[in-house]
Order: C-alpha cells, then structure tokens, then sequence
C-alpha cells in the first residue's frame, strides 16, 4: 500500500497554473526525488502536500487518510515534516529551542502545571529535554545547544533544520534543495545521511534537489516536473535517457 | 529561597515604611500606578513581545476588568476578591471574542483592529447609563491596599514567566520567530495566538480592578488609546520580549511621569522623544530578549 498517494491535484496563483493534475505515489520507505527546471512547480507540490498552500483541485491521501486541505499543523501531527528550501528555523531561539518546538505536540504537562511549576511539569521538561538532545547528539550538535540557530554556519543550520523536522516523529520526510549552497564534499555527506535517515528511522524521504548527483546518486525514483506537469516518472536511469527530461533542461534540438 | 526571603523583606519594609509615614500618600500613588504599571507592561509584552502579534487595545481590557470589578464591589456588594475574580474572567472573555476573529489578521492589520476593539469597548462604556455614561463612576471604595499591589505584580509576573518557560511558552516564541515554521511543526498558532491573548487580557483586567479601586474613580476617558500607548511605550522601551525589561520600562516611566507630572505637555514630547532615541539607539530595546532573574544576586 502507498503511503501518500496524490490525484488530480491543481494548483493556480492568480492566472498561473502552477501545478496541472499532478499524480504521484510514494510507498513506505521509498526515497524519491521530485526535479524539474526552476519555476516548474516543485516547492508548490511541498507546499501543498504540509498544508502550507490549499489546492483548488485534487486529493491528497497520506496514510489511508483524506489530509486535502488540512491546516499545516494536523498535517505534521498525521506525520509529515519538511525543511525550507530557505532555512527556516527559529533564528533568535537556541539550537536546544528549535528542537524542543518541535518537541511541544507531545508535551507532556498540562498549561495549568506549566504556571504553578507542578512535578508533572519538571517531569515533562526533562523528557522534552533528553529526548532534543537525543536528535542533537545525531547531528553532532550537541555541543551547540546553547548557541543562537542564526550564529550556526549556513551547513549546521541546514543539519538542524534536519533535526528538528525529525523531532516531529514523521513517517515521511520532505527536502526541499537539501543541497543548496554545498559544496561536492558536503554533498556527498549528505547523500550519506540521506539514506542512513531512511534506514536508521524507517522512513520514507521525499526530495526536491538541483543537484543531480545527488538526486542519481540517492533516489530510487524520481519524478519530473516541467509547467507544473509531470513529464517523467521512473529510476534515475530512465530519467537520465529520457528525451523530454532532456529537452527539458537543455531545450529542444534544433531542425 | 533566597529570591522568596528577598521578596518578603521587601514587602515587609514597604510596609513598615506605609504605617509610620514615611512614605506618604504622594509617594504611594506613585508606588500604585508603578505596580498596575508592571502587570500592565508584563501582560503586554506576553502578546506583542513573546507571540510578536503587534497590539493597540490593552486599555480596552484593562477597562473591562475595572468596570466589572466595581460593578461587583459598589454596586453588587460583592467582597473585593469577588471583584478581582470578576474583572480578570470578564477581561479574559473579552480577550476571546476580539482575539478569534482578529488573530487572522496579521501586523499592521491586527494593530488597527485591535486600536478600534480598544475604542469599541471605550464607546460602549460610555453609552451604559447604569455605570455612569462618559461620567463614569465615583466614590470607589479603596480596597486596593499594598498587600494586593505586591502580591498582584508578583503573582502576573510569575505566572507569565512560567508560562513562557514552558513548552507553552516555547510555542507561543516559535510564532513570533517563524509562523509558517511553527506550523509545520505541528503547532496550532491559532490557539496559541489567542492563548496569549486571553492571558494578556486576563492580567490587563486584574490591573484595571486594581486600579479602579485606588483612585477613586474611573471613566471610559481613562482608558482611552493613550493609555494602550504608555502601556506600549514600556513595553518596546524595555525590549520586546523580555520581562525583566518591562519590568524595568515600567518602573522607570511611572518615575519619570511622576517628576513631570506640573507639565504633561512636556511628558508627552520627552515619551517620543525617548522612544525616537531608544529606537535609533538601541532598536531592541533596554534588554533586548535577555533576562536576568534574581539568581544573579544569589
């Protein structure tokens, strides 16, 4: 069974068609990669699978589950999370906070214990607390708890952002250009961690990326966008031989 | 313990300065209108420094607590802690019903929104003719006596202070740092945002019941725009964000309008001025978001 399914789905801004019956299937565990030339459409796929964006048109089914048109925050309850294509974190907050928001929708305690320091609260707090450590000390962050998100290099701060979507506990995992602004070494890291995410969280990663190394290099399947359509679906082989995926990127060949 | 005995030395001194006169009524208005002050900018600076939701009608609340609590006390014959109960429940109501429909709205927007709230409820004082119409009400028993100043400001602070180390108060910040963020972690920032609101609002109407029952009198005038303003001007002069500083901004400018007070035309230049300079100067505030508690001393 599929455990997000999506039909029919579209999308407009104004005049612009962003997205145009766009189908997709992802089944558990599964790490696929969505690509296509900017402006194609694919951050709006993200942005309506989170509920950030409401579509005009389509279903969305994650779990067995109708979430078309759920606010954001029950959606990552059901179990998604994402990171920005533009690092979002909480900037004036410290990296312990950062996770420790993300921490909050299995908050222990009561309000009423919050304010009058009751031991359910120091009880709760406590777990909150070793339970962020636990997704810092896996990446290597530890160490930084106490420092301001916008004192991190721009690298740490693509890590947290990682840490704190994987605080909400997800079973499915959204990137968008995970990549962005790194460097070939880094990449490849990351790459690493990628696939150790899937396998070590028994997950499934859904992945916007330019970068097609790591797109080839990481994804078992891969979708791409052009126009806010999907003009290919398959392994990264087929991708790669693809004549519109080509035309595409490169343009049509003339004559 | 050591911040409790501090407390406690400090009440108790106050209070021995009260019974052989050496502060004199002068010297107690002022102290007054500086404790209504910090559970004013206190409960402020929860809704727009900590949920950074910008708004303009904490008279407005503040009016719904006095009113109610002398409606129990004078007119009802209800005991002052009947008032008290009264005047923070009717507020927190009141900061219900503006805060769903407004909360949707976003900066400049919201501002305006609640600045007209604020009027609203000034307008419709005026107009109920059984607490007294635009004269308002006079001859308000003082129930309002040091003990419930000291035990008020301490009591709104800490609740605050509590609330906001909490993950409650973790995810009421996250709005004010990135909305979109906070609710794709799972955060209901609608729920929080009124949350912030009813809690703002609550403390604003323990103020006014606290106010009303020192001076006297009050009217729908007192509660005007101007008021949400000096609240406003303490909150951003102290830092939005942190309490200490609101703490200290209120203390500060209840000093400040008390040296100025033979000429208020004065007082209202040297508020824009200081906020003029505060804002060139020092954008974020005296404290910035920073806290100190009085561990520090310890």
């Amino acid at each position: 069974m599929s455990l997000l399914e999506i039909k029919g789905l579209n999308k407009s801004f104004g005049g612009l068609s962003a997205l145009l019956e766009f189908d997709f299937r992802l089944a558990k565990n599964e790490l696929i990669g969505l690509i296509g030339p900017n402006g194609a459409g694919k951050t709006t796929v993200f942005n309506l699978i989170t509920g950030v964006y409401k579509p005009d048109k389509g279903k969305i089914i994650f779990a067995g589950e109708d979430i078309t048109g759920l606010p954001a925050y029950k959606i990552c309850r059901k179990g998604v999370a994402r990171t920005f294509q533009n690092i979002r974190l909480f900037n004036n907050l410290s990296v312990l906070d950062n996770v420790r928001i993300a921490l909050h929708k299995a908050v222990s305690y009561g309000l009423l214990a919050a304010v009058f320091r009751m031991p359910s609260y120091f009880a709760g707090e406590r777990l909150i607390e070793q339970e962020a450590l636990r997704y810092l000390e896996i990446f290597d962050l530890a160490d930084k708890k106490n420092e301001i998100a916008s004192n991190l290099p721009y690298g740490e701060q693509r890590r947290l952002e990682v840490a704190r979507a994987l605080a909400t506990r997800p079973t499915l995992l959204i990137l968008d250009e995970p990549a962005a602004g790194m460097n070939p070494y880094e990449t490849q890291e990351l790459m690493q961690l990628i696939r150790w995410i899937r396998d070590d969280f028994n997950i499934s990663i859904l992945l916007i990326e330019h970068d097609m190394s790591l797109v080839m290099g990481v994804c078992e399947r891969i979708y791409v966008l052009d126009y806010g359509q999907v003009i290919a679906e398959g392994g990264p082989e087929e991708i790669r031989n693809n004549k519109r995926v080509i035309e595409a990127y490169l343009g049509e060949e003339v004559g | 313990m050591l911040e409790l005995a501090a407390l406690t030395a400090f009440f108790m001194l106050v209070q021995y300065m009260i019974t052989v006169g050496i502060l004199n009524q002068y010297y107690q208005i002022n102290l007054t209108s500086m404790c209504i002050n910090i559970i004013l900018a206190v409960s402020l600076n929860l809704i727009n420094g900590f949920t950074g939701q910008l708004s303009l009608g904490h008279a407005g609340f503040m009016a719904v607590g006095a009113y109610s609590s002398v409606v129990m006390t004078q007119m009802l014959g209800q005991p002052f802690i009947i008032g008290i109960l009264a005047a923070c429940l009717s507020a927190a109501l009141a900061g219900f019903v503006i805060g769903v429909p407004t909360l949707r709205l976003r900066g400049d927007y919201l501002a305006i929104a609640t600045l007209g709230f604020g009027e609203i409820i000034r307008v419709v004082l005026q107009n109920i003719d059984y607490i007294g119409g635009p004269a308002g009400i006079v001859g308000i028993s003082k129930l309002t006596t040091w003990t419930w100043l000291f035990a008020g400001t301490v009591v709104s602070t800490l609740v605050i202070v509590n609330l906001i180390n909490s993950s409650y108060g973790r995810a009421i910040i996250s709005i004010r740092e990135d909305e979109i963020a906070s609710e794709v972690m799972g955060i209901n920032t609608t729920r929080y945002k009124v949350l912030a609101f009813v809690v703002g609002a609550l403390f604003a109407g323990f103020a006014g019941a606290l106010y009303a029952h020192y001076f006297y009198i009050i009217k729908p005038e007192t509660f005007s725009f101007l008021k949400s303003f000096d609240v406003l001007v303490m909150v951003v002069l102290g830092g939005l964000g942190s309490t200490t500083g609101a703490v200290i901004a209120a203390v500060f400018i209840t000093v400040l309008t008390a040296a100025l007070q033979t000429f208020p035309a004065v007082r209202m230049i040297l508020y824009a001025l200081i906020l003029i300079i505060v804002m060139i100067y020092r954008p974020q505030g005296l404290m910035g978001n920073r806290e100190f508690s009085l561990k520090i001393f310890g």
